[in-house]
């Protein structure tokens, strides 16, 4: 087999199991039961599923151009989609989104009023009340 | 958290201007004078329209540990995909939790850094994040039981003892390696 034949065969593996990590993260999205859950199959076999199909891109096309483009697609992705997990996942945790009834143990719970309310001590800044 | 010296600040912001200008190159794909010229410029211009909140950085690179990291987080990240991948088909609703991890360096690069990397390794997500006491809440999915549990929360504070070792600084280096007191509770 020809160099190229090698190459031509790994990209069609990545792109192959990328576009079958995203149909999972599709059918997880459909499938699993509450917001929280839904976010990790956003978070993870999406993001590993879009790197697959990028690696793919980039063996076959392979020009410099277009590399430095997806890399800076690859790292945006691996920094926001944690984020963006973390948000969605915080404000459905809060507006009570949550089934409970799955969750074997919750730490949070009994924290939460440390989070609903003194928005201006959490930056550290209000410690100093102003005169009454 | 003691605010940033004047040289800290700035070399945080060089640092800002430095990252903007290699993004803007490989936007346009290719590095040339010009791109890093007007790039520079760019870079310098936003960071006055959206000034960044500073970071502190204090610890210092070790490559063979930054390499490790890297190893490591990729194939957690393979790992957890396929572990999404295959509670998505499978029968049933995944059983999750949400514990309380408390970090052991509490600097915000560290806490960044971990909750990015614990995010996307094997069944876990950041549910919230407190920053006076350095504690992230995570949701893990498809928990089997308590002790499966424990094993996962271990697993985050691994997370952060490589994190530490690939760029943390001697001090939050001792603290990452000493031995764990137990809490009691």
């Amino acid at each position: 087999m020809t160099l190229q034949g090698v190459l031509d065969a790994i990209a069609a593996v990545c792109m192959v199991t990328g576009a079958l990590l995203s149909l999972a993260a599709g059918v997880a999205l459909l499938r699993f039961p509450d917001l929280l859950s839904r976010m990790h199959a956003a978070a993870k076999p999406q993001v590993l599923g879009l790197l697959l199909v990028l690696t793919g891109c980039a063996i076959r096309i392979a020009t410099v151009v277009d590399v430095t483009t997806m890399v800076l697609i690859a790292f945006f992705q691996l920094a926001t989609a944690p984020v963006a997990a973390h948000m969605v996942g915080r404000a459905a945790y809060r507006d009570g989104q949550t089934r409970t009834d799955l969750l074997i143990t919750d730490e949070l719970a009994p924290q939460m009023d440390r989070f609903s309310e003194r928005p201006a001590e959490r930056n550290g800044r209000a410690s100093v009340d102003p005169p009454a | 958290m003691s605010p940033l010296t004047k040289r800290e600040r700035i070399r945080s912001r060089i640092t800002a201007v430095i990252g903007l200008v290699l993004v803007w190159n490989l936007l346009w794909g290719e590095f040339t004078w010009m791109n890093t010229i007007s790039g520079a410029v760019i870079a310098v211009a936003i960071l006055l329209v959206f000034p960044l909140p500073p970071v502190k950085f204090g610890g210092r690179l070790r490559p063979l540990h930054v390499i490790g990291f890297f190893a490591r987080f990729f194939y957690d990240l393979v790992v957890a995909s396929f572990q999404v991948a295959f509670l998505a088909f499978r029968p049933g609703e995944p059983k999750s939790a949400i514990v309380a991890v408390e970090l052991r360096v509490k600097s915000d690069l560290n806490m960044t850094l971990v909750a990015e990397a614990v995010s996307l390794v094997p069944g876990s997500l950041i549910a919230e994040a407190d920053q006076q006491t350095g504690t992230l809440y995570i949701h893990m999915l498809g928990v089997r039981d308590a002790e499966h549990l424990e094993r996962l929360r271990a697993e985050v504070l691994h997370v952060e003892a490589r994190l530490i070792r690939a760029i943390g600084s001697d001090e939050e280096l001792r603290r990452v390696n000493a031995p764990r007191e137990e809490p009691a509770t």
